[in-house]
């Protein structure tokens, strides 16, 4: 059993399904005994529990560090401000200002005043939610309304991938760093798209991602039938496998749109499903085991990362 | 001059179809396409691009090898685990360091920190922006480059370039595509313009972003008005929405059928107003005459 596999599930364009295959995969594989755990790193819309459903153990907040000043031991020296590349800390006529939002937390500020007058402070970004879901491991993030950091909230996320279950990561859309954080060090990926020029065009850049990401991946078609079959020639041209079709199907949308699982009330779409895991199981582990390996030594000793969780479960 | 932003706190709910349909019926507008992660709106208005320019969003680091002395000083002091050990060996040491360009947020510790001075420190190009002719009147875009930073940076700039073309052509109206989330090229789609309109379908799901989406546009003080789209998928949910916008001062602009013309329009490249000449159409029609209506000064 591919207990030891990271999976994410990505599109570049929205709503095309990667809640809805990633869920349904997780709780169908856990359905056959597989150890599996479900990660929503779409953490500014996170829809998975809507699905999923779970009962939640335990919850935590999630902070990162921005700067602290102290304005008795400032002297006004500006150091602070030249070093900061976000302008996230400004220093004008021995008065210093910070945009927390701004911030990166890459600690440059409180590393480089020589008078000791700043310190990092946590600053809440989101929250992290633990739980059970018909023998579904959840971890979910939910970024907090009007907060940017949504990479931190990612990586936070990851820090709870088990080493000993089939991880399957939802993956926000889109093609820029939220995605790149979310997909980083995963064995696998699966892209979801429709058979539509919007469709494709999303699928090219989310390609172009992942192949300058080097990870191995292939891809899902969901609406199977809704508009044409450029998709199909352009994986064919790339040579890129399509493991499995969804067809368009209007009782999908319907199980979607009241939140259930489509596995459970449709049982055609179990073949599908257990054709993906018959796939997933071919999967070799630990492609991407170097950089993966890096990234976990560094989180374990708690010691630079750049986002934490207030309480560990 | 008024700037109305069309976002959808979930994505694929038809934000482009309907941007791409209003720049059909406005006829002195100036188009934005700020969904910058995934730019589609240019497969329909099919811009005849007239400019282009490099977007830079910020600066990026990267190791000299020759100088490079192996301390590790760079890996000390990055948060982004982007200065990696794995370069070729010089004249010095046998391994030297490396920046993966795609981890470093280009933060410029490294190159503050390094003893040696090994570090360039340059401006990252990000992307690029463009400045086209449409069949419906002037466009900006943009693409983003693979796995790039700084969406933020980039949607501000394009509707700060939209804005200097309306004023300069006289036109009244800015259309956005936003992008679907929360986050920073959301945030920078919305923030000051004079109407958001949120779009949703009828699903557990599309409530549920709706709810963070329409909070962030509380957040930031911007009037917003809904769009239900496919709202007959599910009826019930759409009263539901309909009865908690009312229940938040907001107003329901429209609502629109599931109707596959949507997709063979867009296979077509032609806007939905132009393709089809159903009640589809008149649907969207009145949703337009009722953006318009709410953005009349009062
Ligand atoms: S931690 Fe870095 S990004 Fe944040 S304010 Fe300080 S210098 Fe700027
Ligand atoms: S510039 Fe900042 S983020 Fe980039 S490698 Fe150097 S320390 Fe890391």
């Amino acid at each position: 059993m591919p207990d030891n596999l990271v999976i994410a599930v990505a599109s570049g364009k929205g709503g095309t399904g990667k809640t809805t295959i990633a869920t349904n995969l997780a709780h169908y594989t856990a359905r056959l005994g597989q150890k599996v755990q479900y990660l929503d790193c779409d953490v500014e819309e996170p829809n998975g529990h809507i699905f999923l459903k779970p009962k939640i153990d335990f919850s935590g907040a999630v902070t990162i560090d921005v700067p602290q000043v102290d304005l008795e031991k400032c002297t006004g020296c500006g150091k602070c401000g030249e070093i900061c590349q976000y302008s996230a800390i400004i220093c004008i006529k021995e008065n210093v200002l910070t945009f927390e939002q701004l911030c990166h937390s890459c600690s440059g500020c409180w590393r480089i005043c020589p008078a000791d007058a700043i310190k990092p402070k946590p600053l809440n970004i989101g929250d992290i939610e633990f739980g059970k879901a018909s023998g579904v491991d959840f971890v979910g993030g939910k970024l907090r309304i009007g907060y940017v950091r949504t990479p931190s909230l990612i990586k936070e996320v990851k820090k709870h991938i088990k080493e000993d279950h089939l991880a399957i990561i939802d993956v926000p859309p889109g093609t820029s760093c939220p995605v790149v954080e979310a997909v980083r060090g995963a064995d696998f990926v699966l892209l979801i798209t429709e058979p539509t020029p919007f469709g494709l065009n999303d699928l090219k850049l989310t390609v172009g991602l992942v192949r300058e990401m080097n990870l191995p991946f292939a891809i899902i078609i969901n609406r199977y039938g809704i508009g044409n079959n450029e998709v199909e020639k352009y994986c064919a041209a790339e040579n890129i496998d399509i493991v499995l079709k969804l067809p368009d199907d209007r009782r999908i949308a319907e199980a979607y749109s009241s939140g259930r699982i489509i596995v459970d009330v449709l049982s055609e779409y179990l073949k599908q499903f257990s054709e993906l895991y018959e796939y997933i199981k071919r999967i070799k582990v630990g492609i991407n085991d170097k950089r993966r390996l890096r990234v976990r030594r560094k989180n374990k000793s708690g010691f630079r990362s750049s986002s934490s969780c207030t309480q560990d479960p | 001059m008024k700037e109305i932003v069309v976002i959808s706190g979930k994505g694929g709910t038809g934000k482009t179809s309907i941007v791409a349909s209003f720049a059909a019926l406005a006829n002195n507008a100036v188009l934005a396409d700020c969904d910058v992660d995934a730019a589609d709106l240019y497969l329909v208005l099919e811009p005849d691009i007239k400019q282009t320019h490099d977007f830079s969003g910020g600066k990026l680091a990267s190791v000299i090898t020759e100088k490079c002395i192996g301390c590790g000083r760079c890996e000390e002091v990055c948060n982004f685990d982007a200065a990696v050990f794995n370069g070729p060996p010089n004249d010095v040491v046998e391994r030297t360091y490396t920046i993966d360009s795609i981890a470093c947020e280009g933060c410029g510790l490294c190159v503050h920190y390094c003893p040696v001075d090994a570090i360039e420190f340059k401006d990252a190009v990000n992307g690029q922006w463009f400045i086209s002719d449409t069949r419906f009147g002037p466009m900006v875009h943009a693409r983003l480059g693979i796995a790039q930073e700084n969406s933020g940076k980039l949607v501000s700039l394009i509707r700060k370039q939209s804005k200097q073309i309306a004023a300069e052509q006289n036109k009244d109206l800015i259309i956005v595509d936003g992008s679907p989330g929360i986050g920073c090229p959301v945030i920078a789609s919305i923030v000051g313009a004079d109407l958001v309109l949120a779009v949703t379908e009828p699903t557990i799901s599309g409530q549920h972003d709706l709810d963070r989406v329409v909070e962030l546009t509380k957040h930031f003080k911007i009037p917003t008005a809904v769009c239900v789209n496919k709202y007959d998928i599910n009826v019930k949910i759409t009263k539901a929405i309909e009865k908690k916008a009312l229940e938040r001062d907001l107003k329901v602009a429209g609502k629109i059928t599931y109707d596959i013309a949507v997709t063979k329009a867009q296979i077509a490249a032609r806007s939905i107003v132009e393709y089809s000449s159903n009640g589809l159409k008149d649907q969207i029609v009145s949703l337009w005459e009722s953006v318009l209506d709410i953005l009349k000064p009062s």
